[in-house]
């Protein structure tokens, strides 16, 4: 195991300088997550299109793997339809959960998370955006499967 | 007062017999949270199992006779750790579970006075009144400030606290803090996130002007330094055995008799009793009153070898012991371009748990350096979020030293810090 694994130079980027980082003023849903553990927070709102399309801003704070993370939910997200987002978040937490190859043509950069699924405890870290924009659009009126809804009420989970 | 002989010591937890990873030696910075435990401890458990087990309390043959003189020598030599006596130190889960144990004391005390109960006498000290205040500090572990939280939003009662120095130290001089309406002044012995030890005399002094009982949360003293609860002076402390050598799943309440007795029980059920009909219940005396179930005496008799363990050391030398190293982390650590100590940046009245930040690295991200070469610390609010807030961070990486840490620990967390800040070109 090495830790260059996890901190590939591309989330190093990702966190020193994040994409889409900052609040929209308007907004049909706001999320706020945490990661009690560590202490990781993301503000998330999302705004639905008339084409169906969520666009997403947010304001996050934490470490490297959620800062970063949060960077690139943005890139792979950002005014997609629920369905395309939600193929991405599933994947993520599949990748993570080392049940499937990473596929590039859905976490872009994402696919530079693999690394974290060798360290259990950083995981939620990877998730908290991308499960708080999943929580946003549902909450904005997106319709989702049952098991979307148990994965964001585990990220919540409380130490 | 003797040095600790760190590798004799060592050579008592099978822990540090394997290694972490990449095949480093574990460098067991996190005894804040749980300690190791030695082989005396976990013998002492697996021997009550393989020749004492039975129910406590219970039953009229040889095992359940063994089984509770086990459960109960236990209880009395934990209760002469802290200088007390065996009836008033009653076995909990954990400190969590003590201290819920004295707020729902209070809330049940208050239900039946409300309902117009007759209540025996000395209860009344639990009977909280809206507008009645419960002082905390700002500082406490979320178990010794939740319950008091959740018992005023259900009766009224006004929770105050007392609030921080930049250095980490209560701020005592608003006494308006304690006045006539405090009934209950529930503070941490030493602070789990900073290190502070606070200064107990004080505060018993300005509880007793206004009559309040004292819980003192000890669960980062008793296993670190002499305690001695009738010199303290407060009503009632509460810890965890996991934090001292001991088991998983065992804390202690004490109290002072008078104030146990008058305690309405908290769980209900089997062994607290004195009589039952369908009608109504009268309650066993303390500890009993407090002890529903069949107890756990295999994790009595674990507590109280770790007990053995520590007098053996002798708790002046091991108080000493980590006064030493945690001035050499802190000397270390100031060195560090860019860290800041969050808590008391001198070891006067201060134990081992030494929480910082670096700039430009979040805690999480150090954790995991130091992890990598064995080091393992805690990252986060540690349960003590309010303090992080009132420092203005969002998390801390913590180290907390004990008795099978040496300064060669202390040079491999420094070393560690230096590493994490070149990974990350900070
Ligand atoms: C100061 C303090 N209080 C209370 C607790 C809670 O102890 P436990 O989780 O064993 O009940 C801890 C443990 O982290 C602590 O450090």
């Amino acid at each position: 195991m090495k830790l260059e694994n996890m901190y590939q130079e591309i989330i190093l980027d990702h966190y020193k300088h994040p994409h889409g980082k900052g609040l929209a003023e308007a907004f049909d849903a706001e999320v706020h997550h945490v990661n009690p553990t560590c202490g990781d927070e993301i503000t998330l709102r999302v705004s639905r299109g008339t084409d169906g399309k969520f666009s997403v801003s947010y304001d996050s704070m934490g470490c490297s793997i959620s800062q970063a993370s949060a960077s690139i939910m943005f890139d792979q997200i950002n005014n997609h339809d629920f369905k395309s987002g939600e193929a991405a978040v599933d994947h993520l937490v599949a990748m993570l959960q080392r049940s499937v190859e990473a596929d590039e043509d859905v976490l872009g950069d994402g696919i530079a998370l693999a690394g974290v699924a060798q360290y259990p405890a950083r995981v939620k870290c990877a998730l908290l955006a991308w499960m708080a924009w999943k929580d946003a659009a549902i909450q904005a009126g997106a319709e989702s499967q049952l098991e979307t809804r148990i994965s964001i009420d585990s990220n919540k989970e409380q130490n | 007062m003797a040095t600790l002989d760190v590798a004799a010591i060592k050579a008592d937890f099978p822990i540090f017999k394997r290694t972490v990873r990449n095949d480093h030696r574990l460098v067991y910075l996190d005894s804040g949270a749980t300690s190791q435990k030695p082989f005396q401890v976990l013998d002492a458990e697996r021997n009550f199992y393989e020749n004492h087990n039975a129910a406590v309390h219970r039953g009229a043959h040889l095992l359940a006779e063994e089984a509770t003189d086990a459960f109960e020598h236990a209880r009395a030599n934990i209760a002469r750790f802290i200088g007390a006596q065996a009836d008033d130190l009653v076995f909990t889960k954990n400190a969590t579970e003590a201290i819920n144990l004295i707020s729902y004391s209070f809330l049940n005390a208050t239900l039946k006075s409300l309902r117009g109960a007759d209540l025996p006498k000395g209860v009344e000290r639990f009977v909280l009144a809206e507008g009645d205040e419960i002082l905390v500090s700002e500082m406490e572990h979320h178990a010794n400030l939740v319950p008091w939280q959740e018992l005023c939003e259900k009766t009224g009662a006004v929770l105050r606290w007392i609030g921080l120095t930049e250095d980490g130290r209560l701020e005592l001089s608003d006494p308006s803090l304690f006045n006539s309406r405090t009934k209950m002044v529930a503070v941490t012995h030493q602070s789990n996130l900073l290190g502070t030890v606070n200064d107990v005399p004080a505060i018993v002094k300005l509880a007793e002007s206004v009559g309040a009982l004292v819980f003192l949360d000890a669960c980062q003293s008793v296993p670190h330094m002499p305690v001695d609860v009738v010199a303290l002076g407060v009503d009632f402390i509460a810890w965890s055995g996991h934090k001292m050598l001991g088991p998983l799943g065992i804390g202690c309440l004490w109290g002072k008799s008078e104030v146990l007795s008058a305690m309405p029980p908290f769980i209900s059920g089997g062994s607290m009793i004195e009589s039952v009909s369908m009608e109504r219940t009268t309650f066993a005396a303390p500890p009993k009153r407090f002890e529903a179930g069949v107890p756990m005496a295999a994790q009595a008799v674990g507590m109280s070898a770790a007990v053995d363990y520590l007098n053996a050391l002798g708790m002046a030398s091991v108080a000493q012991h980590e006064h030493m190293l945690t001035e050499a982390a802190l000397a270390g650590l100031a060195d560090i371009p860019g860290l800041r100590i969050i808590g008391p940046e001198n070891s006067i009245d201060r134990g081992s748990a030494v929480s910082f930040v670096l700039e430009g690295l979040h805690p999480h991200d150090v954790g995991q350096v130091l992890d990598e070469s064995g080091i393992a610390v805690r990252v986060g609010q540690h349960c003590a979020k309010p303090a992080c807030i009132r420092f203005g961070v969002q998390a801390t990486t913590r180290a907390t030293f004990y008795i099978y840490n040496d300064l060669e620990d202390v040079d491999a967390l420094v070393a560690g810090i230096y590493s994490a800040k070149k990974f990350f070109g900070v």
